[in-house]
């Protein structure tokens, strides 16, 4: 081992390198986690069961402990980096770690993805009939015709009234040529042209940070959390609709099914984006970020740019066809 | 930082941001694991060692398959390549440490609970997963015993603690490698193990999100796997083999970087064909992206799918030919030792090969037809995963571990190992493509009295292979509390950064990173 050579270069890989000391949040994050998924599988279980039990309570104590336990991890690793012990190539580190986070959130988004493709361009035509495959397919639901979006199951086909996937109906999907007060009135709409925008906003807010103009940084990181709420809001609001008026839930066989989870898992995905930046613009207001060191205000707004990216395919591939 | 120790006490390994005290956790784990999944199997053989029902309820015996298979997969295969990751990786590359040290020991630290979940599971009401390791709907959602929750965010948390070990190992190599170390330098196991991390971070999530739609059929009346709503039970084995087919692939590519470092060694040549080497890699990753419904030929696919799932799978043979004959070309007129790691590493290449083969078999879209599902899948996926997997990891720890704790193993005692472990699983495995060419089903507690010699003769290689892996404890433990002190380079001019550095390796290495020429 020769470690003397080239130390002379300028090449930041020579920085000496920040090993972190012994730390007790992630086996407390272990333990917490723990109590969390145990305690929401035991409430799930009972929830089924009809018991009483303790399993939400468990999961409430695991959930709060696994919050604050990741609130004081993310809370040393910025006060470690605002004290310069991060070296350039450990933000790099972080930068490649938050990169291959986003492509696992895409491969999740995927698998969703996929299964509606599947269901709409194979398993639906099948069920209906079509096809080799159809001829004994339809044997088992007689009479099934299949169309986009399912607002009649199967079951409800062969079965009836005693059917236990009940279909929203004629009319009742959340397509635009259902929508009630017209293309205007049409909320997804909206919602796309807020999101968009939002992702606008966030790059005015960078731009602002890397011409350290705090003023333009904070104000259009302020708008764009202030958009992210009115996006939750209006998607409240559609699934207020979905169930109280059309009758469109997640029972109402596949259509409900793939729409809410998908819907679902992005608004979620929202909700932990907006909960980002707004901890970035409080951090903002507490003076951190500089326009040469920003890595969690930049990771929030990239997580806050792929969330955009998935809602447009599914504006495309939930709403339109 | 400095060149502080190990913390006293066990809130070292609690608290440790130390990619060696983490690897020794990973390789310790698996090992367990290894045991346990192991006396599972032993159930299974013990069953099955004479036709009828003799030492358990058929229902104890789909939870024990179910249960092999998985802890298997999860506990044993994938954490012992993460350990060996978390040792090697750094040390290969020239790196302190690996790049996120802290979360490293997260993605550790949560497998003891998510198999501590998973085992529970058996002994709760109802009993644990039955349905298969592959929990095809709608056994594993309809008609599943309750504590199918427990194991679905046992799975979800398993896949959190991988997603983020391969980050970690992706920004290791991409961004902590000393100057010098150009990618086409990299010791092959860390490009096999990049490759791998790319793979694990595509499909964990797949998972993740299979488990969840089995999660909201049972408990929230959605109907992704129910053809009344409008869904299909198909749809889970297409997802469930997206992720599926890569994760294969996830637990054999570590396993060509080692026996890739190992084999150059003991023929004191150079590997043969480095470049085609890394390349083929990436086509065997690419691949397996595309391949995922060959286990799934017998479900009904349309005369298209079958073909083109058919041709993609074949087509793997060639990244994979193209490694076997580098292996063999660089042993040809080597100047050729047998020391144990060496052994392991011999019996991989054709083992493995022998797995390979009869992969090729079942690609065949109207020959699986007669085989799916019959035992003779059961050997062929041993034979990939037991000389394949298995071995490459024996092979690993010989030749690593001398790096690791400063002594030589014994050497006839690791040979004895090697012995036993070789006759063992050929005598279990072997048999097994008989019975299963001639029709025996997999997953059955019972069968016809034709069947019995084949398989009397497999339960008895079975427990030979499990016990010897009791012995290959005993070596481990052995050298690690003594024996002939091991060199700087313990082998004769051996590749590697690993091996410029004193053994036992210290506990901080190349805080400053070494030259590379």
């Amino acid at each position: 081992m020769s470690s003397e050579t080239h130390m002379t270069d300028s090449n930041d890989d020579y920085e000496p390198y920040y090993v972190p000391e012994q730390s007790a949040f992630p086996i407390l994050a272990s333990i917490t986690l723990f109590c969390l998924i145990f305690g929401l599988a035991t409430f799930f279980n009972q929830l089924k069961a009809d018991e009483a039990g303790s399993g939400g309570y468990i999961a409430i104590v695991g959930f709060l402990g696994f919050v604050s336990v990741l609130f004081f991890w993310f809370r040393q690793a910025i006060m470690e980096n605002r004290q310069g012990m991060n070296s350039l190539q450990l933000k790099r580190s972080y930068v490649w770690g938050m990169g291959w986070f986003i492509f696992s959130e895409v491969m999740f988004f995927f698998a969703f993805f996929g299964a509606l493709f599947y269901v709409r361009n194979f398993a639906g035509p099948w069920l209906g009939g079509e096809g080799d495959k159809g001829q004994f397919m339809n044997l088992l639901w007689e009479g099934y015709k299949y169309t986009w979006p399912v607002l009649e199951t199967p079951d409800q086909v062969v079965n009836g009234a005693k059917a236990v996937f009940v279909g929203a109906g004629a009319h009742n999907s959340m397509y635009p040529a259902d929508a009630h007060n017209g293309l205007l009135g049409w909320l997804p709409m909206w919602n796309t042209i807020i999101l968009l925008s939002s992702s606008v906003t966030v790059h005015f807010a960078h731009v602002g940070l890397k011409n350290d103009n705090r003023k333009q940084f904070k104000s259009w990181l302020l708008l764009t959390v202030l958009l992210a709420i009115v996006f939750l809001y209006l998607q409240y609001m559609e699934y207020h609709e979905a169930y109280v008026d059309l009758g469109l839930t997640l029972e109402s066989g596949i259509y409900g099914t793939t729409f809410f989870m998908l819907t679902g898992f992005h608004g979620f995905h929202v909700f932990l984006g907006m909960t980002m930046l707004l901890i970035m613009l409080l951090r903002a207001q507490n003076g951190h970020f500089t326009h040469d060191d920003c890595f969690g205000f930049e990771s929030a707004s990239w997580y806050w740019h792929f969330v955009d990216v998935v809602w447009v395919c599914l504006f495309f591939f939930v709403y339109i066809i | 930082m400095g060149d502080h120790g190990p913390a006293k006490g066990f809130g070292r390994w609690l608290f440790t941001t130390n990619h060696k005290d983490i690897g020794s956790m990973y390789l310790w784990f698996s090992f367990a694991m290894f045991l346990m999944g192991g006396v599972f199997a032993l159930v299974i053989r013990a069953e099955l060692f004479q036709p009828g029902l003799q030492l358990v309820e058929p229902e104890f015996f789909n939870q024990m398959t179910t249960m092999h298979g998985l802890v298997m997969v999860f506990g044993a295969v994938m954490p012992a390549f993460v350990g060996l990751a978390n040792w090697l990786i750094p040390m290969m590359v020239g790196a302190p440490d690996m790049a996120l040290p802290r979360m490293n020991n997260w993605s550790f630290w949560i497998l003891p609970f998510a198999f501590a979940l998973l085992t529970s599971t058996l002994f709760m009401e109802g009993g644990g997963p039955n349905f298969g390791w592959t929990f095809y709907a709608p056994l594993s959602t309809t008609y599943a015993p309750p504590s199918v929750t427990y194991f679905i965010f046992a799975v979800h948390i398993m896949g959190a603690s991988s997603i983020m070990g391969s980050i970690n190992i992706i920004a290791t190599i991409l961004n902590m490698r000393a100057p010098g170390m150009t990618l086409m330098k990299m010791p092959l196991f860390v490009w096999t193990w990049l490759i791998t991390a790319y793979l694990l971070i595509a499909v964990m999530p797949v998972l993740a999100g299979c488990v969840t739609m089995m999660l909201m059929d049972i408990h929230f009346g959605t109907s992704f796997f129910s053809a009344a709503g409008g869904g299909d039970p198909v749809l889970f084995q297409h997802v469930f083999w997206f992720f599926g087919h890569p994760e294969v692939y996830i637990m054999i590519l570590p396993a060509f970087g080692i026996v890739s470092a190992i084999i150059p060694t003991f023929a004191r040549k150079p590997l043969f064909g480095y470049a085609s080497m890394v390349y083929a890699t990436a086509s065997i990753a690419f691949l397996s992206f595309i391949v995922w419904a060959h286990h799934m030929f017998t479900v009904g696919m349309p005369i298209a799918g079958e073909l083109f799932f058919m041709y993609a799978t074949m087509l793997i043979a060639v990244p994979t030919g193209v490694k076997v004959f580098n292996w063999i070309t660089t042993m040809f007129r080597g100047s050729m030792s047998f020391e144990t790691p060496m052994l392991f590493s011999i019996a991989f290449v054709i083992l493995f090969t022998i797995g390979g083969f009869s992969g090729l078999m079942l690609a065949i879209a109207p020959a699986d037809f007669q085989y799916h599902d019959t035992y003779f899948v059961v050997a062929h996926f041993h034979y990939v995963l037991v000389p394949g997997a298995i071995f490459s990891i024996f092979a690993g720890v010989y030749y690593w571990l001398p790096k690791w704790c400063g002594n030589m193993y014994d050497e006839r005692l690791g040979k004895a190992h090697f012995w036993l472990s070789f006759v063992g699983l050929n005598v279990t495995f072997f048999p097994m493509h008989f019975v299963g060419l001639a029709g025996m089903p997999r997953r059955i507690p019972d069968y016809a009295l034709q069947f019995a010699d084949f398989n009397q003769i497999a339960s008895m290689g079975a427990f030979l292979f499990g016990f010897s892996q009791v012995f290959f404890l005993f070596i481990v433990i052995k050298t690690i509390r003594g024996g002939k002190q091991a060199t700087d380079e313990v082998w004769e001019n051996p590749e590697g950064l690993e091996w410029t550095i004193p053994s036992p390796a210290p506990y901080h290495t190349f805080t400053t990173p070494p030259a590379v020429k």
